[in-house]
Order: structure tokens, then C-alpha cells, then sequence
């Protein structure tokens, strides 16, 4: 199905000026590129997470002013099928390849709610600390736009499904550190839009309406935030939530999480707020911190020039290119929507029973993983980032309840394992290692069975490869000998090391004129000897009589 | 017109034990095995189905005094012994169709695939394998439920040419009951109207006089079945538009409660309103097609679980009928229905009728209803607000008449303004007016709180009656052109029917009377209204009702003319 209209439609509609309708195009053609090329890979948004914050440098000057910025976040359910139909939803998939009549809006088609839907919205509520309404209903909200197929957009409007809930944070350690509680307004549960495709002509633009009818959760935050930072850090706890509840991929490149930016400032001490600014575009944390921060500068400038009356109500949208918010469009008036009840569907009524049972369901939430491991004498940077990634704290959790030390085991994952993960840009599920290996592979160095020298070869190993740590021991047993099998036996040690200070005596003046470094020479020259078999432990206590020379 | 005296029970039957329909054992009137029942019933449905096939042994006039019996059951018959062919039959009604319609117009489309269809009915006979309730049945079917396949346009020049991807859940259960969807009907635009004058293609025109209109909207399938185009139609009701052309045009309307019939197929006009309906020329043909299209639908959750009763077993075997079968039956006439703005002569039909329930045993009051007026302003506030957003995905984009321009918003000024009519605009720009922030509270949420008052009065009025009874319209039909430039006049004229579907509930229209007009006089219907979910009392009502009515048959002229 090929649905194809003038470009120029886009470009004067009533929602565009002329101008902007140039910027329009440009964010809706570099989103559908990002499909075209299928980026967002599991690796990238690692990345991404892991540095979610800017550097301090971009921080605006606030010069006696704050900003309040509040999110309006929405979240794409990964169900198997669409919110009021039976199409499946898979990004990426080639244009209208999943639709049907309903989701189509065809003429007399009717929307027939998936309960996944109010299960997800549920768990989202209960995780967000909300009240929840036990009786709530859909609304239709309309407006004329060729992604929207029905001419409304089904959604909840007074009685959103999810009330009055908060979300707690903590601020990266690199920028401060520091505990944060927001508040949140609402969930509700909605239904996407379809996607326009611009023609490379932009002689005409084509409906793609895979995306249309796919469930969608909007968060509504309170205007708690005052930093880029914060915002960020808000938007990175609701994709962590979202991934740790397993109700979507919350990936921002696909748009699987959307985060609108209402920004405004005022001088500090004044209650009444300044005129607020709408940002879009934004398809990364760092980028939203960064676009809230240009955009808080902004309008500080403006203030500070006595032309706060230049700020206006509008959408800017952020181009990542000049690192600047644009007008996007105007706000005249507000838009009516004519939102009234959807008599198509039921209310939806939640009984005790059912949110209690998804509510003894629920998994461990970040914020409690993190206070969790806090007590387990972590450092927060590690904190932080164990509980950044839901497979990385199962991880974590599954070696720790086969004994391992978390100092330990935190090492382990934040250095090698994450490093070889990014290396092979790989998920930290799809890795042969497993917990089990990993408590083995620690508890085998600690009782000083084998090296962290060997350890580290057995890990990558492992990762690589699978197997077992006992295994792997006794494989390199057979086929290199020499490397792996440790030399335990005092005796055999002490000959070594006995012949190694016999064949350095000018280093041994040195040693015991003072020079203890030189332990670490000794040691290194015994290891070689041994053709790195010696057990340090053993070695180390041996030299360390033998260099004293008490024996 | 007095009613004559009530026929002794030996005249009171209608239908025997051969009909493939059962019995069941909890059947309040017992079947009978009177042979001479059996012959009866022979001879009526001999009667009907030769009158169509123009039997000289049959005289028109037969048809004139004779109770209405059930086409389904005769078409059945006939085929199970093998009398008639399904082709005979359908080549039958088709040839009526060709001879008719150019008097008529109730088709938008008339399907090219019948005789085949009928074809392989007959194959199925022959094979000896099981028949469907309808096998054989040719079905007309209102443009505004969805055919897969065949032209939907909903009266719309803005659907002009579209075929749905899918049967409307009411046309698959027909076609999987063995019935042919003959062809699509005339109907006012996405059903806002009440004369088929609002139709983006044809006016249709009353069988009874066709200088008149069939009423509306459901014109087309009303005239279809009046003047025996196809056996039984379908037809939608949101605001009395299966009622009142049942009423206009002398055939059986039945609007079942809401959500008793999936909606899914049906183009939506308002939603929490709509109803799929069915016309008949008789009470049992209506019971026949409902019984087949009711049920829930799971891709309609307004859809009813509540179960679906053999809707059309209660109705076998009126033989037994005592001389006052509705004995203890308790009728409230609603005193609002039958006073000022309401023709007289449909007032004394209505009287009459009531004075037959009467003598048939029933008890008759006057109830009031005090939100009754209310009705009219409140339901025209509710649907156009609903239509208003129903109507928004008719936008060129998708399907559908998509306007030739270069811009955005012509695409949908252009597309809209040339595939939609005036009183389809009016109603829309009505409906977007009350949504509108400000507005809203002062006619949306006003209007349902009037709606919950009627419910709520409806609900008290059917605690202390059976029935409730009323004219399912103020007048007979009127002349085409008449009202079109009075729509107050029009909208006014459905103010016996809005009620019913505010408060969702089944109601049941049986011709009963004439009032002067037209050649032969114009038909009257007298309104039977339950409370939810009894259809089967109301089949059953009428059904008596429409058997032991003496003297008048709604045989149409022009349908005598041509036979």
C-alpha cells in the first residue's frame, strides 16, 4: 500500500508555518533514516546510559534564576500485538506491512482493548508509586493529521489510569552525586500514531501506519526538575523502570521512549511561573540535558536583558548539529481536542485481586537494587552502575547468591566483563559466561587454586566460549601444562626463590638496604622462573622471609 | 377503524411441527399435532410462495386477508422437499427486483453473484447435507454495514466505489446461516436522516405510494422488503431508523437492544447509540434473522454476553392460542406518544391496536414518561457529537474520494466538503460545536445526564408494565420533498423512537393500521417497547399480535400491481 501525497501539504498545513515546516521535515526525515539503517543497537544505548549526564562545563549560569522543567515521557509496551487490534508491532518492518482494518481505520471497525495493556499500565503505576483508579475509561482526543487514521486518537483523559505517584533518582556520582525525589502527575494508557516518510524529492510524503494503534504509556512528571542533569536522570530511571518491569525496550532511538520537555524560568523567589517552552527531538539523555540546558541559558539571557517577554509559548526542537533549540511552531491558543468518553470500549475496571497479584509480581526496582547494594559497603559509582542495567544486576545478584564477594564480583563486571562486552558489542545476556562461572572463577583465586593472572585468561575464556572454570583448568592442564598447573609446594618454591636471589645478589644488598619495592622485582623474576606456575600467595610469603633473610 | 371481534382459536395458527425450527420442552404454548393445522399451514405457505411466483390458482386478494407468515420457513420447506429450487426462488425474486426497482430505488448495488450463490444452495440440498436457518434466503443488506467484496458506501459519495476487506459480523453469521446477501440498500447518508432524500446517490420511494418516502434511514432495506425485492433485510438503528420506515413502508422492524447484535462492520454514526436491526414481513422472519445475527462478538466489546434464546421457537405453534393469549399481560401506553403534534389517524390505528391486545387478554395504562420530551434534544446532541467523531476518518487519505489538491488542509476541506452532504455537514459542525471546551458541560454532559434520566424512567415505567406501547412515528409517510427544507420538522418526527435507543432497549415494530393516503392507504405501525434483553417477549407479543390482527394485510399496491 502506497499512500502518497504532495509534500507541499506538509509545509502550509495549519500546524506549520511556512518556515518551520523545513525543520518538521528534517526531524521527521532523520527519523525515519534511523530506521532505515536500524541503528540502536543493545551497545549503543550501553553507552548512552552509561554517560548519561553532560559534562559540568555545559551547566547554564543561572545568575539568580531557576528553571522548571517538567517531562512528559512516553513509552512504547512491547505486547505482542497492538493496542486495540491483533497486528503485531516490529520496528523496523517494511511501511503498512503491520496493519489491519482496525488499526487502519477502516469504516466500521471497532477497537478491542489487549489487556496487556492495562496489566503493563498497572505495573508501571504501582512502580511509580501512584494511586491507581480501580475504575477508569478511554477517551477519544481529536485532531485531523494523515499518521492518525481514525481522526482521534484513542487515550485517557480525566480519569487517567495511574494518579499521583513519585520517582526516586541519584544524580551520577561523577556530577555531584546526591538523591532526588520527583514527583508524577499521571499515567495513561493511549495508543500511537502512525509515521510520515518524506519523499528525498520532497515532492510528496507516504503514510506508514505500522506504528499506528501500538500501545503507549504516557508519564506525566510534576515541574520538579530544575537542571538538564535531573531531567536526564529522570528520563534514565524511567527507562530503567520500564526495562526492569519488562513492559517495554525503552530504546530512544527507535522511539520506544519520547520525552517531551516543558522548560520555563523564573527569578528565584517568585511563585508565579515564567511562560513555558515545549521541546522535541531529543534522542538521547545527553541530549536532553544538553537541550535544557541551551534552552534554560536561553531564556536567563533573555531575562537578564529585561526580554522575558520574547520567551513564548512554543515547541522548539533541539538540533543536535548546532547544539541549539529552534522554533518549531507557535502555540495560538490552546488546541481542542473535543475530548469526550470512547464509546466504543468498557470502562476498564481493575479488581483487588488483580492488582494485588501484579503487585506481589513485581520484580525489584531499581531504586531498591541501589539502596540494596548500598549496604553492601559498594562504592555508588559501582552502585550506580550495577543497578544501571537490569541483565547486569541479575547478573550481579545471581553470582552473589552462589557466594561470591560483591566487592569482588562488582570488580569482575564493571572491568573485564564490561569491557568485553563493549568490545564485542554484546548484551551482557548474550555472553557464555554465567553467574555460577563467575562466583567459581573468584572463589577459585581467592583460596589461591589459580592466579588472577590465569583468572583473567579463564574469564575471557568463558565469555567467549562457555565451559566451566573446573574444566577450563583441567583442558589447560593437558594442553599446556606448564602455564596453568600452580606450583603449591613450599619446598619447590623456596628453591626457586633461593635460586633467584643467589642469581641477584646486587638487587638483595639493595632490598635490604631499604629498597622494599624490590619485592615486586623478585617476585617477577621467581614467577619467570617458574614459567608463571608459582602460587603468589606461596611465592610472596616465601620471599618475603627469604629477602628478610630470617630463615 | 374498530376492531373486529377476536376469531376463535381454531383460526389463531400459524405454524406446525414439520418446520426444522424445535420446540423446546419448555415452549409456553404447546405445539399441536392437529392435521388440519398441518394442511393450514401448508396452504399459507403455498400461498406465499406461489403469490410470488404469480400462482393464478392464488388471487392477489388471498394476500390481502391471509396472516403474514414466515418467507424463511416457506423458502425452507420448499427446498427440504424439494418443491423449488434455491435458483427458482432466487431467479424469482431478481426478476421482482429488475421489474420494480425502477419504481422503487432501495439498491445501491445489487449483487452479481446471487444465481450462483443459489446454485450452490441447491448443490447443498442435493448433497443432503445440512441446511443453514437461511440457506437459500436472499438478504438485503443497508450500505452502512460492511460486505466484503461488494460496494459499502454508507449512502456516502465520499465511499463512493469502496469494498470493505471484511463482512460485518451480522453479514458473516447470515452468509454462514446459508443466506445471499442480494444487493446493498438506499439509506440516508451514514444514517442521518429519515427519507432516504439524505442519500449521496438516490431518493427510494415508498412501495405503498411512490410519490412518498420509505422513511429513513433505512429506507432502502424497508421499501426492499415491502415490496418483496429480497425475503428479509438489515437495516442500523441509532435513532428509530429500523422503526419508523418499518412503520412508513408496513413491514415487521425490529431493533434489538444495544449490543445485542455486534456493531463490528457497521459504519459507525453513533456509537453508543447504533444498533443493527432487521426488517421482515413477518414477526418470525424477524425472529429467524435475529436469532442468527445476535450474540457477543469479540471484535465488538460493547457486544453482549447475555445468551441468545431461540428467539423464533416461541413463535410455532399459536394454534393453542387460548381466546386471550396475553392474558395478564400488562401494556403501558405512553400518554406522551398519543397527544398533540401527533396525526390522528395513526392515533386511532394505535388506539385500535391497543383495544386488540386488549381483547387478546392484555391489561392496558396509560404511563407517563416524564423526561420523554427530552428525548429529542438530548439524542441530538449525543449522536451529532458522536457523529462529529465518527464521521472524522473520512478523510481522502486511506480510501475512499480524496479531493485533487496540492495542500494539507484542502486535502481534508476539499475531500469532505465534496463527499459529504449537507445534512451529514450540519450535523457534524452541530456535534463538533457541543464538544468543544466551554460548551461541553452546557450540551455533551447535559445530554447524558438527560439520557440517564430517561433510562431511569424507562426503567421504572417497564417495572410496573410488560410492554410499553406507543406509534413508532407521529405520521404516516410523507411526500418526497416535503420535509427536506424543514429538518426540525423532520428531527421532530422522531421523537418516538430517540427514547428507546437512549436508554438502549429492544422494541418491536408491527404494522397495525392504515390511515388514508396513497392508493390503498398509507401503513401504520404501532411501537412495542421492553426492557432489556427481551426481544423474546416482544417476538412473542408481536407475533400474536400481528397472527390474530384481523382484516388487514400489508401487501403494498405496487407489489400487487406487478404480481
Amino acid at each position: 500500500m502506497a499512500l502518497i501525497f504532495h509534500r507541499g501539504i506538509i509545509a502550509n498545513s495549519q500546524f506549520f508555518s511556512r518556515s518551520s515546516g523545513v525543520l518538521f521535515r528534517r526531524l521527521r526525515a532523520s527519523r525515519s533514516c534511523t530506521s532505515a539503517r536500524g541503528e540502536g543497537t543493545a551497545n549503543t544505548l550501553k553507552e548512552e546510559l552509561i554517560q548519561v549526564a553532560p559534562k559540568r562545563a555545559l551547566e547554564p549560569n543561572t545568575h539568580g534564576f531557576e528553571a522548571i522543567i517538567g517531562i512528559e515521557t512516553h513509552v512504547q509496551l512491547f505486547t505482542l500485538t497492538k493496542a486495540f487490534c491483533s497486528c503485531p508491532y516490529v520496528y523496523g518492518s517494511r511501511p503498512n506491512t503491520t496493519i489491519c482494518p482496525v488499526c487502519m481505520g477502516h469504516p466500521g471497525t471497532l477497537p478491542v482493548l489487549n489487556s496487556k495493556v492495562v496489566e503493563f499500565a498497572v505495573k508501571l503505576g504501582l512502580a511509580l508509586n501512584c494511586g491507581l483508579s480501580m475504575t477508569s475509561k478511554f477517551d477519544r482526543k481529536h485532531y485531523f493529521y494523515p499518521d492518525l487514521p481514525k481522526g482521534y486518537q484513542i487515550s485517557q483523559f480525566d480519569i487517567p489510569i495511574a494518579t499521583k505517584g513519585f520517582i526516586d533518582v541519584d544524580l551520577p556520582v561523577e556530577f555531584g552525586g546526591g538523591h532526588r525525589r520527583f514527583g508524577i502527575t499521571r499515567v495513561h494508557m493511549e495508543e500511537d500514531a502512525g509515521k510520515l516518510l518524506h519523499s528525498e524529492t520532497g515532492s510528496y510524503s507516504q503514510v506508514d501506519l505500522n506504528r499506528a494503534g501500538v500501545p503507549l504509556l504516557e508519564i506525566v512528571s510534576e515541574p520538579d526538575m530544575r537542571s538538564g542533569l535531573e531531567a536526564a536522570e529522570y528520563a534514565a530511571e524511567i527507562q530503567r523502570l520500564v526495562r526492569f518491569l519488562g513492559i517495554s525496550n525503552g530504546n530512544m532511538q527507535e522511539g520506544s521512549l519520547r520525552c517531551d520537555v516543558n522548560v520555563s524560568v523564573r527569578p528565584i523567589g517568585q511563585s508565579k511561573f515564567g511562560t513555558k517552552v515545549e521541546i522535541k527531538n531529543m534522542n538521547s539523555f545527553s541530549a536532553m540535558s544538553r537541550a535544557i540546558d541551551y534552552e534554560i541559558s536561553r531564556q536567563v539571557l533573555l531575562h537578564s536583558l529585561g526580554q522575558s517577554d520574547q520567551i513564548f509559548q512554543e515547541t522548539r526542537l533541539w538540533e543536535e548539529g548546532a547544539q541549539k533549540t529552534f522554533t518549531m511552531r507557535k502555540k495560538e491558543g490552546l488546541a481542542d481536542y473535543r475530548y469526550f468518553p470512547e464509546p466504543d470500549l468498557p470502562e476498564v475496571v481493575l479488581t483487588k485481586e488483580f492488582v494485588d497479584k501484579l503487585c506481589q509480581g513485581l520484580p525489584e526496582l531499581p531504586e531498591a537494587k541501589r539502596r540494596r547494594y548500598e549496604k553492601m559497603d559498594l562504592a555508588m559509582q559501582d552502585v550506580l552502575f550495577l543497578a544501571n542495567d537490569n541483565h547486569v544486576a541479575e547478573f550481579f545478584d545471581a553470582s552473589l547468591e552462589n557466594g561470591a564477594d560483591p566487592k569482588l564480583a562488582a570488580n569482575w563486571i564493571m572491568g573485564d566483563i564490561s569491557a568485553f562486552l563493549k568490545n564485542e558489542r554484546l548484551s551482557i545476556t548474550e555472553i557464555k559466561l554465567t553467574p555460577f562461572e563467575l562466583s567459581e572463577l573468584i572463589a577459585s583465586i581467592k583460596n589461591g587454586t589459580i592466579s588472577g593472572k590465569i583468572g583473567k585468561e579463564i574469564l575471557f575464556e568463558l565469555l567467549a566460549k562457555g565451559g566451566t572454570v573446573q574444566s577450563l583448568i583441567e583442558e589447560k592442564d593437558l594442553v599446556q601444562a606448564s602455564l596453568i598447573f600452580l606450583i603449591v609446594d613450599p619446598a619447590a618454591i623456596e628453591a626457586l626463590v633461593d635460586k633467584v636471589l643467589a642469581a641477584n645478589p646486587k638487587q638483595l644488598e639493595q632490598y635490604r638496604a631499604g629498597k622494599t619495592r624490590l619485592q615486586g622485582f623478585f617476585a617477577g623474576q621467581v614467577m619467570k622462573e617458574s614459567k608463571g606456575k608459582a602460587n603468589p600467595l606461596v611465592l610472596n610469603k616465601i620471599l618475603g622471609v627469604k629477602l628478610k633473610g630470617e630463615s | 377503524m374498530p376492531p373486529p371481534p377476536v376469531r376463535s382459536p381454531s383460526r389463531l395458527l400459524l405454524c406446525h411441527c414439520r418446520l426444522p425450527f424445535h420446540i423446546s420442552p419448555q415452549t409456553r404454548l404447546p405445539l399441536s399435532h392437529n392435521s388440519s393445522v398441518r394442511r393450514r399451514f401448508h396452504c399459507s405457505a403455498v400461498s406465499a410462495v406461489s403469490a410470488l411466483s404469480s400462482d393464478p390458482q392464488i388471487a392477489p386478494t388471498d394476500l390481502t386477508t391471509t396472516p403474514p407468515s414466515s418467507h424463511i420457513l416457506s423458502i425452507r420447506e420448499s427446498l427440504l422437499s424439494r418443491r423449488r429450487t434455491a435458483a427458482d426462488v432466487a431467479g424469482e425474486y431478481l426478476d421482482r427486483l429488475r421489474r420494480t426497482e425502477p419504481h422503487i430505488r432501495s439498491f445501491l448495488h445489487v449483487s452479481e453473484t446471487t444465481m450462483r450463490e443459489a446454485e450452490e444452495v441447491d448443490r447443498l440440498v442435493a448433497s443432503g447435507k445440512d441446511l443453514g436457518p437461511l440457506a437459500g434466503v436472499l438478504v438485503g443488506v443497508k450500505d452502512n454495514i460492511c460486505t466484503a467484496g461488494m460496494p459499502s458506501t454508507g449512502g456516502s459519495r465520499i465511499l463512493e466505489g469502496y469494498r470493505p476487506p471484511f463482512d460485518a459480523t451480522a453479514v458473516r453469521k447470515l452468509k454462514e446461516a446459508g443466506a445471499i446477501v442480494i444487493g446493498k440498500t438506499n439509506m440516508d447518508e451514514f444514517g442521518m436522516g429519515s427519507t432516504t432524500e439524505g442519500s449521496g446517490f438516490q431518493v427510494t420511494a415508498n412501495p405503498w405510494d411512490i410519490s412518498r418516502v420509505p422513511g429513513g434511514s433505512s429506507g432502502g432495506s424497508a421499501a426492499a422488503v415491502s415490496a418483496k425485492q429480497c425475503v428479509v433485510s438489515l437495516g442500523s438503528d441509532t435513532g428509530g431508523s429500523v422503526r419508523q420506515p418499518a412503520s412508513f413502508c408496513g413491514v415487521v422492524g425490529l431493533k434489538p437492544t444495544y449490543g445485542r447484535v455486534s456493531r463490528f462492520g457497521l459504519m459507525a454514526y453513533a456509537s453508543s447509540l447504533d444498533v443493527i436491526g432487521c426488517f421482515g414481513a413477518s414477526v418470525i422472519d424477524s425472529a429467524i434473522v435475529l436469532n442468527v445475527v445476535s450474540g457477543h462478538d469479540r471484535f465488538d466489546s460493547t457486544s453482549s454476553t447475555h445468551e441468545v434464546p431461540d428467539y423464533a421457537s416461541f413463535l410455532m405453534s399459536t394454534d393453542h392460542f387460548e381466546s386471550t393469549p396475553l392474558k395478564g399481560l400488562k401494556v403501558g401506553m405512553i400518554r406522551e406518544t398519543i397527544g398533540d403534534g401527533v396525526d390522528v389517524g395513526v392515533i386511532s390505528s394505535i388506539k385500535a391496536a391497543a383495544l386488540h391486545l386488549e381483547e387478546l387478554g392484555a391489561t392496558i395504562t396509560e404511563v407517563s414518561l416524564p423526561s420523554f420530551s427530552l428525548g429529542l434534544p438530548a439524542y441530538y446532541v449525543l449522536a451529532s457529537s458522536e457523529a462529529s467523531s465518527n464521521l472524522s476518518r473520512y478523510d481522502g487519505v486511506r480510501y475512499g474520494n480524496r479531493a485533487t489538491v496540492d495542500e494539507l488542509n484542502s486535502l481534508y476541506g476539499d475531500s469532505r466538503a465534496d463527499g459529504l452532504g449537507p445534512e451529514v455537514k450540519m450535523r457534524i459542525l452541530m456535534g463538533t460545536y457541543a464538544l468543544s471546551a466551554g460548551y461541553y458541560d452546557a450540551y455533551y454532559k447535559r445530554a447524558q445526564q438527560v439520557r440517564t434520566l430517561i433510562r431511569k424512567s424507562f426503567k421504572d415505567a417497564l417495572e410496573k408494565m410488560d410492554i410499553l406501547v406507543s406509534p413508532a412515528v407521529p405520521s404516516p409517510a410523507y411526500k418526497i420533498g416535503e420535509k427536506v427544507n424543514d429538518p426540525l420538522a423532520m428531527y421532530a418526527g422522531d421523537i418516538m423512537t430517540v427514547n428507546v435507543n437512549l436508554a438502549g432497549l429492544p422494541a418491536l415494530v408491527v404494522p397495525c393500521g392504515f390511515v388514508e393516503g396513497g392508493s390503498a392507504g398509507l401503513p401504520v405501525g404501532l411501537q412495542m417497547i421492553g426492557s432489556s434483553f427481551s426481544e423474546e417477549k416482544l417476538l412473542r407479543i408481536g407475533h400474536i399480535f400481528e397472527q390474530t390482527l384481523p382484516n388487514y394485510r400489508f401487501v403494498p399496491p405496487l407489489f400487487l400491481e406487478l404480481v
